[in-house]
């Protein structure tokens, strides 16, 4: 009875050992294979095809605007922006948060256009309660960091409550997502207006370059 | 060590580490252009989030400008130019 008391605990602490080694080599595995799709993902935004595909999706999406567009200048160039949004939610498969918030935003928007006051009023309203943090980390707490965060959280789409490592990788990818947007509507726009408009300028730089050389030089 | 498994066990759903955290912000560190070239070691995460935040605001902008040009140039396709003929051959 004593010896079979006695060695009962030493079995179950080398149980639980083998069973937390099991679930670190799969959290390990899985965590693997998530950040090897994540590197698949960046690459693929940089590719010739995906490009490609993009601009076809884009170019269907650009020929329902031409059908129902009107001729006011902001609502035009808003209704282009919201197609090329969505044809590059569409060509990122679904595999992203911010894809699908781009698509999912598009029906709450039809179905709550009357009821479009009353939602900014309640996030006014939202935005005053203090915002917890619910991050357990151990240097990373500054608040600069932190307040960075969320900011960047609202600039991608769909990843406004998002914890802090959420955030940062749909940024990563939403980044180069855009990249490819930006290349691939310059280089329609440089295909509809002819030879002249990209004399000289942008035709073989990357949308970094432009965008570089419009900033100003940051000390 | 003993301490990031008994905070493991608190929270059960999301464990974070500084680790995971650094490796994150020098991934996008490597995506601004801007930043690339510097070591990753001199580069405060705040300095990479905040030139993050103002890169995708730059890119939003760029794509603002694009659909702008691009709409004004779907509109004004009612010439008999070259453009109007590529335009109608793309979208129609």
């Amino acid at each position: 009875m004593a010896s079979s008391v006695i060695s009962n605990p030493v079995t179950n602490s080398d149980r639980s050992r083998e069973s937390s080694k099991r679930k670190k080599k799969k959290k390990n595995q899985i965590q693997s294979q998530v950040r090897d799709q994540q590197n698949q993902n960046h690459t693929k935004w940089k590719s010739q095809v995906q490009q490609q595909l993009y601009s076809s999706k884009l170019l269907q999406a650009l020929r329902q605007v031409r059908l129902g567009s009107s001729n006011e200048t902001p609502r035009r160039g808003r209704a282009v922006r919201e197609a090329a949004d969505r044809a590059l939610a569409v060509a990122a498969k679904g595999r992203t948060r911010w894809s699908r918030a781009i698509l999912t935003n598009r029906l709450k928007l039809k179905f709550m256009k009357h009821k479009r006051q009353r939602v900014t009023v309640t996030g006014q309203n939202r935005s005053k309660k203090p915002k917890v943090s619910i991050l357990r980390l151990k240097g990373k707490n500054l608040p600069a960091v932190q307040r960075k965060v969320r900011v960047l959280g609202r600039l991608v789409p769909g990843c406004r409550k998002l914890p802090l490592p959420d955030i940062l990788e749909e940024a990563t990818d939403y980044i180069a997502a855009l990249e490819m947007q930006v290349r691939a509507m310059t280089a329609l726009t440089e295909l509809l207006s002819g030879a002249g408009a990209g004399a000289g300028t942008t035709s073989s730089n990357s949308p970094a370059d432009t965008l570089r050389s419009s900033r100003p030089p940051t000390s | 060590m003993s301490s990031r498994r008994s905070r493991s066990r608190q929270s059960g759903v999301s464990r974070i580490s500084d680790e995971q955290i650094a490796d994150l912000v020098s991934k996008l560190q490597q995506l601004i252009p801007e930043m690339r070239n510097r070591s990753s070691d001199k580069v405060s995460a705040s300095k990479v989030l905040q030139e993050t935040c103002n890169y995708i605001r730059n890119l939003h902008r760029e794509v603002d400008d694009l659909s702008d040009r691009l709409s004004a140039l779907l509109a004004s396709t009612d010439t008999d130019s070259d453009q109007a003929a590529i335009i109608r051959s793309l979208l129609m």
